[in-house]
């Protein structure tokens, strides 16, 4: 009796011992740590930190002159504009594919579903290539534009074009996972009360999604202004005229104009920081208010 | 667009809402707009992708065999599919390895800076590709902070086979860790305890228990990896020095053909790799179907 009563402070003094099953071993934790750590710093870290080190090299007065010079304004001039035709073009598909295929039963929805995620599959330089078989000199419209004087290829149209091919699926992906986890009790509920289509879309359906909306679409937009394969095939590089911003590092790139390349190109890596600083922001949003809201997020 | 039969949209004009239940099989829906959302769903599709990306099949078809066989395997084309297909598959076993230790790291421990460096994970989807490639062109050039210090190893990176390594393992880094990551969080801490109070060491468990519930998103993230990475431009361009037969990329020599007006040349290499990358979605969708289901089989197990 007197010898339990001694031994069981001296087993419970050791608990330690017991999780050591259900976790690794201190050594080898902080060999992981170390290992994910140096793999982000190498991959990530130092090049992101390489953009803005090169970009300030020549000092600030270098960085805002090459970011204001008029070649460079032209070439942000039209990023945003770009952007400005293209991610509102896939806004309003992304909310119409995603409700026929959320709310409605029909026979080739998986098809569809695989359809729509295509131009992330393809290589960006085949989403410029289509767009010159089509509209180029020997494309099967090209004889008709020239004879028209419409200019699609090497111009602005084609740089929509193309950004809109590579940018096609983000708001729908967003959308349709979200849409299909929301059902349509909602939606019936407000209709049965005498609400028209519109109405139970803007006042029951909208309030619902807005957050997923706005992750796809900030997503669209880092792409359409970022996109560089597909732009490149179609756009001709005409400095000042059909240069977007990524086409515009690439030419200064090539001129060993390296610190301006790298001003124009710091303002492209702020622009994916904000990019995810909102996204991780609407993802805890999100996780508040609806833990499953963000499934098949992933993969883009 | 004839793989589409609508079913259950109510078009005889002397149907009432009283009669359709009873007539119909799926029953009468309240829910408006289903005609109009799936014609522009469609119309747009068509317009924007399908037709376009027919215009390649159309090109395809207008070359002779020969032709085709003689654009799509001359020497230098082969040997910038076995760069871009080869450098893939390095980079997307890289992600594999690494992408994997990084998403174990950021599931099952705490430290300071998690959420930043959680956040960060998904730079390369975020970073214009074009930007990414010249910094890793700076990094890794003989004069760059990285480089320079691996020239005095005798290891050359920049403008070398080994630079399409380092681009295409930075464009597919987020795949591997954000299939990997959910997968981990999901996973019951019981199935670990309990391996672990039949006597299994923590090796033991990782092995038998952890890793085999993991390996298909493993699978699945070096498949999205590798498919990305195939396609790749901007990011590898730059970093690549581009000597044919050597470090020239299959987009690459697309798009040198292009500029020669070679349209037939360069469309019957974005035939094959039109062909890879579809047959790579098929594999994908076959690869998620699989994890899913064995997902589940695990949950309704325990």
């Amino acid at each position: 009796m007197n010898s339990t009563a001694i031994a069981l402070p001296i087993v419970l003094d050791k608990p330690a011992r017991v999780p050591s099953a259900t976790t690794e071993p201190v050594w080898v934790k902080v060999l992981l740590m170390g290992v994910a750590l140096a793999f982000l710093t190498l991959f990530l870290f130092i090049p992101l930190l390489a953009v803005f080190t090169e970009a300030l090299r020549k000092g600030v007065d270098a960085y805002f002159a090459a970011i204001t010079e008029p070649d460079a304004l032209s070439a942000i001039r039209l990023t945003l504009t770009t952007a400005a035709i293209a991610v509102p073009l896939n806004l309003v598909f992304g909310v119409a594919a995603a409700w026929t295929i959320a709310k409605f039963e029909f026979r080739g929805k998986n098809l569809l579903l695989t359809l729509i995620d295509l131009p992330f599959s393809v290589s960006p330089i085949i989403s410029g290539l289509i767009y010159v078989l089509i509209f180029g000199a020997q494309g099967w419209i090209g004889q008709w534009l020239i004879d028209h004087d419409i200019q699609i290829l090497f111009a602005v149209p084609g740089i929509v074009l193309a950004t809109v091919f590579v940018t096609f699926p983000f708001v729908a992906r967003e959308l349709i996972p979200l849409m299909q986890s929301q059902g349509v009790e909602e939606e019936e509920a407000a209709l049965v009360l005498g609400a028209n289509g519109w109405q139970t879309f803007w006042k029951v359906t909208l309030p619902n999604i807005k957050w997923g909306l706005l992750y796809g679409v900030i997503l669209c937009n880092a792409r359409a202004m970022g996109e560089f394969g597909a732009v490149s095939v179609v756009s001709g590089h005409i400095r000042g005229e059909t240069n977007t911003m990524p086409l515009h590092v690439e030419i200064l790139y090539n001129e060993y104009n390296f610190s301006a390349a790298f001003a124009v190109a710091s303002l492209l890596a702020l622009l994916a920081l904000a990019t995810l600083a909102i996204k991780s922001f609407i993802e805890w949003r999100i996780y508040r208010g609806a833990p499953e809201a963000l499934q098949g997020e992933n993969a883009a | 667009m004839h793989g589409f039969r609508i079913r259950s949209d109510p078009p005889k004009p002397f149907m009432t809402a009283a009669t359709l239940p009873l007539r119909r099989n799926p029953p009468f829906r309240i829910m408006p707009g289903f005609n109009i959302t799936l014609g522009f769903t469609i119309f747009y599709l068509s317009l924007i992708v399908l037709i376009p990306l027919a215009a390649i099949f159309l090109k395809t078809f207008s070359l002779s065999w020969d032709e085709f066989v003689h654009a799509a395997t001359a020497p230098r084309v082969m040997a910038s599919y076995r760069l871009s297909f080869g450098a893939s598959l390095i980079a997307a076993a890289v992600n594999v390895v690494f992408g994997g230790i990084v998403a174990w790291t950021l599931v099952r421990y705490e430290f300071p800076g998690k959420k930043i460096i959680d956040a960060l994970v998904d730079l390369p989807f975020a970073l214009p590709t074009a930007v990414a490639g010249i910094a890793l062109t700076a990094l890794y050039a003989p004069n760059g902070w990285l480089g320079s210090g691996l020239e005095q190893l005798g290891i050359k990176v920049a403008f070398t086979p080994l630079g399409v390594v380092v681009a295409l393992t930075f464009i597919g880094l987020p795949f591997v860790v954000r299939t990997v990551q959910p997968v981990l969080e999901e996973f019951e801490a019981e199935y670990e305890e309990a391996a672990a109070s039949l006597g299994a060491s923590r090796l033991q468990t990782f092995a038998h228990v952890i890793f085999p519930a993991v390996m298909p998103s493993l699978i699945t993230g070096f498949a999205l990896a590798f498919a990305r990475a195939a396609g790749e431009y901007g990011s590898v361009i730059f970093i690549a020095g581009n000597m044919p037969m050597v470090s020239e990329i299959t987009p690459l020599l697309i798009v040198t053909k292009l500029e020669q007006y070679d349209y037939a040349g360069a469309t019957a290499i974005a035939m094959v790799m039109l062909l890879v990358s579809f047959t790579m979605l098929f594999a994908i969708n076959l690869l998620q179907a699989w994890s899913r289901r064995r997902g589940q089989r695990l949950r309704t197990q325990s």
